[in-house]
């Protein structure tokens, strides 16, 4: 029993025990990594039986009901199961070390967060194996494609979803509860990294929109089993509301993806130019600026929907407003690097990948808030490349320049850097040969979501699915590159990188399992 | 590790994200009605408002000379197998005059069916001008296989209907609703 109890204070349990019933912070956000990491070779799996089929016109591998499975499950694992729990096991990883925290403030609540996980995950993938079928209406679920006209899965996603918002709204609640009250004394506000600032703005819009989500799912529930009309016409209900309320939820939910990302670029960014972050305050702002806003721009999303035309103004001038805080940014990001004295590792070559393509989707993204022009965009490949281009050269990228910017740090050796460098030239021309002709072939008018196309979208879609093939081959690489930095390797220092500041910077690389159990220096913290 | 003033600082911070959490999933139910109190305000997605219940001073000298063409349309949602038509077309009104005009269906099945119609005015923002005094979209209309009614409808035209809108569009689409019929309460429609 003493043994145990020693165990438990000096390091892991051993064996499947350690992962199951661990309350630390380390090992939460391993498992969220490698959860995400499996949820992204899942959705990319998807993604490839879409890419297959597109790759001629015809219908040569799928049938189209399965091909609408594979846009819905793809995106729902992508943004789900990928991307929101790779930036919470970033947060869990690293908040609590840079802030000089001993652990998440409540441990055991993290722990049930991760576990819940797989279980909705599980649920969401058995509907492929069910006669109905997955669910086919799309990742945005709008009814009544949805509600009336719905595979008898849906029951299984919306409970799937109930379940991934509980374990959103947990680990959100522990990140607040984490950052307002462990921080180390000495470790104002502003004073935070930015990492944590983005994730402290971030968990407030994910407790503020996942129980919205949680709320429509419900009311599909209920007209789906117990005959109410929340979106039936014919009860008096409109399919319109669901959108409106889905929209509410889904364009904070756009920022839940991006801000985290935000803060892992602007800590890579100063590193590698050995420079300090310039506009740091103004960061913070931004930030804010953008999460405000991202609550007043949800009918973006349905212009054609038939809105009045103050509404369409409205709705387009405020979308066009995000640009300013966004474009400081950039702008910010860009004024670090000037005159930095820069050296080009992994993370930051994704990190200036970055800049430059999540710039160009957020360029697209204002063509689109123009409402005129929207009518025409509307559902088209213009929208898949546009929103690619944020999420995937976005938010995806910066994972994984966290993940190269972080390992050293948490598996004690450096990565091959040569593999590291291979893996971001494959992904970064892959990514663009997949979706830059996307455009094109949205401005040609080719619809998103179908399975088989006009002629002359053939060229454009055989180019873009030679990108994605190569961009998901080339993931596997990062795996390769994971798995041996974790075998071995040149041993890492505490401090890593030449220009890295910051707390997390302090500790022994691998960083000991439990890290400061009493506060750091406050000489130590230093001013953005 | 964690002290006892962190614990409790914990808790209180946590009811209180808890509070927004709960609260938040009660603002996405809270939408539905809001959005119905919007549509009825500015007649968006072409809602027309329920029955019109004020009383009505009509006199001839009063009615202004413009006219207003209303047309009337009739659909069948998909599923439905009525023969749904309106009996006149297009009428047209002044401002403030009360007209009557009738939609005819039938059930052309073998069983007794239940159908709904919805409405909808094209443009929407003439939707808040129509007043109905008497609609058959108000219930809900049972029909024996083979039967066929007449259904009225008893309207006008809101004086202070913008002098751009020269003409508005009536939308019926028919949904067959025998199926939640028995398992749900008849909602409050228009």
């Amino acid at each position: 029993m003493s043994a145990a109890h020693d165990d438990h204070h000096h390091g892991p349990a051993k064996g499947l025990r350690r992962w199951l019933f661990t309350t630390n912070h380390k090992d939460i956000g391993t498992l969220y990594l490698w959860f995400s990491f499996a949820m992204f070779l899942l959705g990319g799996s998807f993604a490839m039986v879409i890419r297959a089929e597109l790759f001629q016109p015809g219908l040569q591998l799928v049938d189209p009901n399965f091909f609408n499975q594979m846009t819905t499950m793809h995106g729902l694992v992508m943004v789900f199961g990928a991307v929101m729990p790779a930036f919470v096991g970033l947060a869990n990883w690293m908040l609590p070390m840079m802030i000089g925290a001993p652990d998440m403030a409540l441990p055991r609540m993290n722990n049930w967060s991760f576990w819940i996980l797989p279980f909705a995950f599980a649920m969401l993938a058995s509907t492929l194996l069910m006669e109905s079928g997955a669910p086919n209406f799309g990742w945005t679920f709008y009814a009544p494609l949805s509600t009336t006209y719905a595979p008898d899965s849906v029951t299984f996603f919306i409970f799937a979803v109930h379940i991934m918002g509980a374990s959103s709204i947990m680990g959100s609640i522990n990140i607040i509860a984490t950052i307002l009250n462990l921080r180390a004394p000495g470790m104002t506000l502003m004073k935070m990294p930015l990492f944590v600032w983005t994730w402290l703005i971030t968990a407030y819009l994910l407790i503020a929109v996942m129980p919205v989500l949680a709320g429509v799912v419900t009311m599909m529930l209920f007209d789906i089993h117990f005959g109410t009309s929340f979106f039936n016409a014919a009860g008096g209900g409109d399919p319109v509301l669901f959108q409106h309320v889905f929209w509410f939820f889904g364009h904070p939910e756009v920022y839940i993806m991006i801000l985290p990302a935000f803060g892992v670029v602007s800590a890579i960014i100063p590193t590698f130019a050995r420079k300090r972050l310039f506009g740091y305050d103004s960061m913070v702002y931004a930030t804010a600026s953008i999460a405000f806003l991202s609550f007043i721009v949800w009918a973006h999303h349905m212009f054609t929907v038939g809105m009045p035309i103050a509404g369409e103004l409205f709705f387009m001038y405020a979308t066009m407003l995000i640009a300013v805080p966004t474009g400081v940014k950039v702008f910010n990001w860009v004024a670090t690097m000037f005159r930095g004295s820069m050296t080009f590792e992994t993370p930051m070559l994704f990190a200036i990948a970055f800049v430059v393509l999540f710039t160009m989707g957020g360029f697209t993204g204002l063509m689109l808030a123009v409402t005129p022009a929207d009518f025409q965009y509307h559902d088209t490949y213009f929208v898949v490349a546009h929103f690619h281009y944020v999420l995937v050269p976005g938010a995806v990228f910066s994972i994984m320049a966290a993940c190269y910017y972080w390992l050293p740090k948490w598996t004690g050796y450096m990565y091959d850097e040569r593999l590291g460098k291979l893996h971001f030239w494959l992904s970064f021309i892959g990514v663009n040969i997949l979706f830059f002709p996307q455009h094109f072939l949205g401005l040609a008018g080719m619809p998103r979501r179908i399975p088989d196309y006009a002629l002359q979208f053939a060229d454009f879609n055989w180019i873009s699915s030679i990108g994605g093939f190569l961009f998901g081959a080339s993931q596997l690489i990062l795996l390769v590159v994971v798995i041996k930095c974790i075998k071995g390797g040149k041993k890492a220092t505490a401090q890593v990188w030449e220009g890295a500041q910051g707390l997390e910077w302090t500790v022994d690389s691998p960083a000991p399992y439990h890290t400061f159990t009493t506060p750091p220096d406050p000489k130590l913290i230093h001013d953005q | 590790m964690a002290n006892a003033k962190n614990d409790n600082a914990n808790t209180k911070l946590v009811k209180k994200l808890f509070l927004i959490t709960v609260g938040m999933f009660g603002f996405g139910f809270a939408m539905v009605p809001m959005y119905d109190v919007i549509c009825d305000i500015t007649g968006l997605n072409g809602k027309t408002s329920g029955r019109y219940t004020a009383e009505l001073e009509q006199s001839a000298e009063q009615l202004e000379e413009r006219q207003i063409t209303v047309q009337f349309l009739a659909q069948n949602n998909e599923g439905m197998s009525w023969a749904f038509r309106a009996n006149d077309p297009q009428v047209k009104v002044k401002p403030g005059e009360v007209k009557v005009v009738s939609y005819q269906a039938k059930n052309v099945k073998d069983y007794a069916m239940t159908g709904q119609a919805i409405p909808s005015v094209a443009p929407n923002e003439a939707a808040q001008y129509l007043k109905k005094i008497e609609c058959f979209c108000f219930a809900e209309q049972d029909l024996a296989p083979g039967e066929e009614v007449e259904m009225a409808l008893r309207f006008f035209v809101d004086k202070d209907i913008p002098k751009h809108i020269t003409k508005l569009t009536l939308s019926y689409s028919l949904f067959d609703i025998t199926k939640e019929q028995n398992a749900a309460e008849s909602v409050a429609v228009r």
